[in-house]
Order: C-alpha cells, then sequence, then structure tokens
C-alpha cells in the first residue's frame, strides 16, 4: 500500500512539473563552439538561465572548428568561433549566418631570458622576425633599439607557439600576416593552426607558458586572459600608431573602438592592428554565430532576448573574468542587428 | 589451438531440422560456440567498419594527393598542402627509441621477478607494475613534462652530446623536447607491458626444463637464458609488440614532450610530431573540410602502419619458430 502511495505522489509530482514546463515553454538551446570565451559563456548562462528559469542554455566549449561545423549540420541552435567564417564557408552553408561579437580578447608574447626581468618591447618587425626564424639572437638590433638599457644577451631565440588548433593562434597569425609581408607570403593568412617556420609547438595556454617558463631565452604568444590570471609577465608590443602598448582590457576595448567606425554590416571583421594611439594591437573579437531564420517561434525568442541581454546586462559580468567589453559604437549596431534573426 | 575445437564439434554426428537445432542448443556446447562466434564477429565488424568509415572519409585528401600523401613533407592548412612524411617519421622513431630502451629494461626484469626473486617479492613489484599499466597517459605526460624534459635539457642531453656528439643522432640544439624525450617517456609508458606479460609467460615454463638444464651441469644463468626464456619467447615476443602498439597509438603523453613540429630531422634531440599528436592537437579546429579529411587519412595510415607492424610481427614470431623451435 505505502509502495502505491508513493508511487501516485511521485507521478502526481512529476505531472506538476511536467505541467508547469509547458505553461512555462521550457526552451532549451544547445550550443557548442570556442573555448576562448568559455568561462564568460558559461557565466552568461548560468545567469541567464537564473533570471529566465524557462530557458536553458547548454553549450560544449569543443573548439571555433567544431562550432561551425556543428551549426552548418544542424546539430545546435547556434555556434560560437574565434575567428569569421570565410567567405568559402559561408557560400557553402545552407543557410544565412549571422556574426555577433561576444566580448574582445588579446594575446601578449611571453618570454624568458636569462638577466632580463622587465617588460620588453617589441616593435612589430621584431616580432614577425623572430616568428619568421630570421631573428635569431636576442640581441638583435631590431629588438636592442626598442629596450635601450636593457642588457640582451646574444643567445639563440627558441620559439614557442601552440601546436593544437586554437583561436589564440588565429589572433597571432591574424596580427603577424598584418604587419609583416614576409610573413604573409611565407607563412600565409590567419589560421588556427599554421606552418610555423620555426618553433616548438605546445598544447594549451598552460603548455605554452609552462614551456616558456622552463626553457631558457624562448619566447611565446598566450591569452591575456591567461596572462593576468597566472601573473605571467609579458611585453608590449608596437601599434599602428607607432606606440608600445601593454595589453589591458583598456588599451583592448580601445583597439575595438578604433576599428568600429568602419564595422561591416555582418561584424565579421578583424581588429588587429587597430588604428588609436592607445590600441592594443593584437586584439580580436569572439562571436557567436546565428541563424538568421530559427524556424521554432519559442526558440528564436529566447535566442534574440538573450542577446539582448548579453550586450547591455551581460557586458557587466566580463571584467570580472578579466574580458574586455564591448566598445558602445559596437553593442549599439550589434543591438539593431538583433532584428535580422527572423 | 583451433584443431582442438574442430575435434569437439565432430563429437556429435550431424542431425538436421528444427528439432535437431533445438537438441543441439540444449548442449551447451553449441550455445557457447554461438556466442563465442558472436563475439569473434562483432570485433571483425567493428574493425571493418573502422577501415571503411575512415577510407569513406578520407576520399577528398585520398583523391588529391594520391600517394604522394606518403611523401609530402609540408603539413599546411594555409595553403590546403598535406603531407604524411613528418608524422610517419615522428610515430616511427619515437616507437623505435621507446623500444630500444624499455625491451632490455622490461625483459631484465621479468627475469629477475620469474626467476631470481623470493615468489613473495616477485608478486608485490608485479601488482605495482600491473598498477603502473593502468596509469593515465596524461599523468606520464606530466611526469614528461617536469620532469624528463628538465633533465634532459640539463643533464641527460649535455652528457650523450658531450660522448656521442659526433654522431648526427645526438647533435644540434637540444631543448628539452624532442624526439628522444617522447621515446623515453614512451619507455616508460610501456614497460610494465613487457615486464608484466612476459613474467608471466616466464612463469609458465615447466619446472623440469630449468630442472633438466641444471642437472646437465648448466649453471642458473645458463638454464634462465638458454633453455627458460627461448621456451617462453613466443610470448615475449607478444609482449613486445603490446608495447609497440601501445607507443605507436601513444597521443596525449607524446604530445606533450615532443614538441610538436612536422620536421624530418636526424638528430634524436630535434623537436618531431606523431600522428596521433597530430590528430588530438588540430582535429577540433579543422574547418577545411580538405584539412580534415588529410587528418582522417592520417588515422588511416596510423592504421596501416599498426597493420603491417604487427603482421611482420607475426612473421617473425613463424619465422623464430619454424627456424630453432621450441626446446621440447
Amino acid at each position: 500500500m505505502n509502495m502505491k502511495k508513493t508511487l501516485v505522489a511521485v507521478s502526481l509530482v512529476l505531472g506538476a512539473v511536467a505541467m508547469a514546463a509547458a505553461q512555462g515553454g521550457q526552451v532549451l538551446l544547445n550550443a557548442a563552439g570556442a573555448t576562448f570565451p568559455y568561462p564568460i559563456y558559461s557565466k552568461w548562462f548560468d545567469v541567464y538561465h537564473t533570471a529566465h528559469p524557462n530557458v536553458q542554455i547548454n553549450y560544449q566549449s569543443i573548439g571555433s572548428g567544431g562550432g561551425i561545423r556543428q551549426l552548418q549540420a544542424g546539430t545546435v541552435d547556434f555556434g560560437a568561433s574565434d575567428g569569421p567564417m570565410s567567405d568559402d564557408q559561408l557560400a557553402q552553408s545552407k543557410f544565412k549566418i549571422l556574426h555577433f561579437p561576444t566580448v574582445l580578447g588579446a594575446d601578449v608574447p611571453s618570454y624568458n631570458i636569462s638577466g632580463v626581468s622587465g617588460e620588453l618591447n617589441f616593435t612589430q618587425k621584431a616580432l614577425a622576425g623572430i616568428f619568421l626564424g630570421s631573428i635569431t639572437k636576442w640581441n638583435d638590433p631590431e629588438i636592442a633599439k626598442a629596450n635601450p638599457g636593457v642588457n640582451l644577451p646574444s643567445t639563440d631565440i627558441v620559439v614557442v607557439h601552440r601546436s593544437d588548433g586554437s583561436g589564440t593562434t588565429y589572433i597571432w597569425t591574424d596580427f603577424l600576416s598584418k604587419v609583416s609581408d614576409d610573413w604573409k607570403n611565407k607563412v600565409g593568412k590567419a589560421g588556427t593552426s599554421v606552418n610555423w617556420p620555426v618553433g616548438l609547438g605546445a598544447k594549451g595556454n598552460e603548455g605554452v607558458s609552462g614551456l616558456v617558463k622552463q626553457t631558457p631565452n624562448s619566447i611565446g604568444y598566450i591569452e591575456l586572459v591567461y596572462a593576468a590570471q597566472n601573473g605571467i609577465t609579458f611585453g608590449k608590443v608596437q601599434n599602428a600608431a607607432g606606440k608600445f602598448i601593454k595589453a589591458d582590457l583598456a588599451s583592448v576595448t580601445a583597439a575595438a573602438a578604433g576599428a568600429a567606425k568602419d564595422i561591416p554590416a555582418d561584424f565579421r571583421v578583424s581588429i588587429t592592428n587597430a588604428p588609436g594611439a592607445t590600441a592594443y594591437p593584437v586584439s580580436s573579437f569572439t562571436w557567436l554565430l546565428i541563424p538568421a531564420q530559427i524556424q521554432e517561434a519559442a526558440k528564436r525568442d529566447a535566442i534574440k532576448d538573450f542577446l539582448k541581454w548579453m550586450l547591455t546586462e551581460g557586458q557587466k559580468y566580463n571584467e570580472g573574468l578579466t574580458y574586455a567589453q564591448l566598445p558602445k559604437a559596437v553593442v549599439e549596431k550589434e543591438l539593431k542587428a538583433i532584428s535580422l534573426i527572423q | 589451438m583451433s584443431s582442438a575445437t574442430t575435434t569437439m564439434t565432430h563429437d556429435v554426428p550431424p542431425r538436421w531440422g528444427l528439432r535437431a537445432f533445438i537438441d543441439k542448443l540444449r548442449s551447451g556446447d553449441e550455445v557457447a560456440h554461438l556466442i563465442t562466434l558472436i563475439a569473434a564477429s562483432v570485433i571483425l565488424l567493428i574493425t571493418c567498419l573502422l577501415v571503411l568509415e575512415l577510407w569513406r572519409t578520407s576520399y577528398l585528401s585520398r583523391t588529391k594527393f594520391g600517394w604522394m600523401f606518403f611523401w609530402t613533407k609540408v603539413w599546411d592548412a594555409n595553403f590546403d598542402n598535406f603531407g604524411a612524411a613528418p608524422f610517419i617519421y615522428g610515430t616511427l622513431v619515437t616507437s623505435a627509441v621507446a623500444l630500444v630502451i624499455a625491451v632490455p629494461l622490461g625483459l631484465a626484469s621479468a627475469i629477475f621477478l620469474s626467476e631470481l626473486a623470493p615468489r613473495r617479492l616477485s608478486d608485490v613489484v608485479s601488482f605495482l607494475i600491473d598498477l603502473l599499466a593502468a596509469v593515465p597517459s596524461v599523468i606520464y605526460g606530466l611526469l614528461g613534462i617536469f620532469i624528463v624534459v628538465p633533465l634532459m635539457r640539463t643533464t641527460i642531453g649535455p652528457a650523450l652530446k658531450s660522448v656521442l656528439g659526433f654522431t648526427p643522432l645526438f647533435s644540434g640544439p637540444n631543448y628539452g623536447v624532442g624526439f628522444l624525450t617522447a621515446g623515453i617517456v614512451l619507455a616508460i609508458m610501456v614497460v610494465p607491458f613487457i615486464i608484466s606479460v612476459s613474467r608471466e609467460v616466464l612463469l609458465t615454463v615447466p619446472r623440469e626444463q630449468r630442472e633438466a638444464a641444471l642437472a646437465l651441469g648448466a649453471t642458473r644463468w645458463e638454464s634462465t637464458w638458454k633453455v627458460v626464456v627461448p621456451w617462453a619467447r613466443t610470448g615475449i615476443m607478444g609482449s613486445i609488440f603490446l608495447a609497440l602498439a601501445r607507443a605507436l597509438g601513444e597521443t596525449m603523453a607524446v604530445t606533450m614532450v615532443i614538441g610538436n613540429n612536422p620536421k624530418i630531422s636526424a638528430s634524436l634531440f630535434a623537436p618531431g610530431y606523431t600522428i596521433a599528436s597530430v590528430i588530438a592537437n588540430e582535429f577540433t579546429e579543422a574547418t577545411g573540410d580538405l584539412y580534415l579529411s588529410s587528418l582522417i587519412e592520417l588515422g588511416l595510415v596510423l592504421f596501416l602502419m599498426t597493420f603491417i607492424l604487427n603482421g611482420m610481427a607475426r612473421l617473425l614470431i613463424l619465422a623464430t619458430e619454424r627456424g630453432g623451435g621450441r626446446p621440447a
């Protein structure tokens, strides 16, 4: 008898829950993609779910490539990518895909040189030369002239890069291909993994920073968020205006603001080497990839509402997690673009 | 082995019809036969599906590069040019280094544990060794990063260089990461397999074999090396090929210490790349269709390599059995 009562009780409760869910129009959204913005995305999806209990967003950080693939295959409701989709990819897609910038990221040069503890200045030529393998010694004039008073050793430079395909590499190679014709001819355009002329490959930000820490006279690039959270010293990079800029939230947002004036309607824009005296040159947007047409009304409304929230309320959570905020001009353009989702 | 099972099934005179079939099922033999047959076919089916799927999804890459895929030394996603040569080279070199270190070490330990050590000690140690075999590979990778890499840069590398630096194998800059480090970490990973399986095999050698050798005046070492080890030769070979298979396919630990640079260099200090590592590293972010297809073809190449090496192993075992024969 007892058993029966429990069963009845359980089924009543289950029924009530199911009805509540049906009434509230429970919306489950699946998304997949970039790993770099995962900490802020999971925070957003969590906070948004608390405020809107009927919307649950399930995000898998499987990498930008996987995100684009799953979106095109229709297995997720939206994707996320650290690099904008190429014209080819968009042309191949069966449906129209919109880009929405969400937060900003940046790469910084981290190094380990015996006898040098301060922040070094890197000219654009120096960084391109080091990663091309044409500058091989730390006391090369191209490095020395930007660092007067620093006693640079005559040792060989050991270059460390990412071995796994990543958005971090995309930003770094995007910058190098913009500032160096040699790089553009030899290595090519920005990519999540490229054919590196020199260097050792290490997996993940932790792999690169670990190898740099271990290997004397080495240099590698890591994400600003990772460097900031782990207290890693990094160098300043010369921007388009010729100034040496240290990466921080303000200088990264300045890079986006500098590029915002000419931002194209589809938001697929690179902001590396952006104009502006205070802009940090190795910065980038990261994007959500949203289908322009969403059949299910409930899902469409949920995505549109989330985007609106992310661009306004959501941006407040960025700095706590050391992600730079979007500049106002970009937010305004994006808010208008939400109406393109139908 | 197979001759025994066939004689068993022929004991029952063949009867036909449904009734006979049910009768057959009633006797446990037929049920066991059926179940084991299904199990064996499932394994075969999985292997076939795997190859088929790899073959199908690597279509783009196979048609574009053809046989050149095996010889091309470039791996460039930006210019859609892909070749497997540096990865095949890296996979073979690291596995070879691993075996060169692990086989003598593993075999010597197995001989000690089975022939010389007190039984109780032997059991405790082999329990620990079996535990080692179950350690996840990422742990070995961490061990590599924090211990082997610094040691290689500061101690082992310079020492090898001062003694053997004149050979191309040990020349060039030593970063701490590279073929040799990856080989050493792999050796540490596969040695438990060699010890564990070889010890079991050595323990199955009949006591009479040892006693006979000793009675003929052999020393303990002579009886071990000339009688016991040759008797267990097939099983020891098996343990080595199990180790080789693990070394060929190892992903995580290798990628953490090999330097991930697709270049073919004679020096063991140079950074390299293996097939399994590049697939693990680049698969998630491979956006282009040809790029993805080439990564999958690398998987097919690795399968082929394992297949060929296993086949060669079988031939080697056959040859040694025919040549020397078991001391029966």
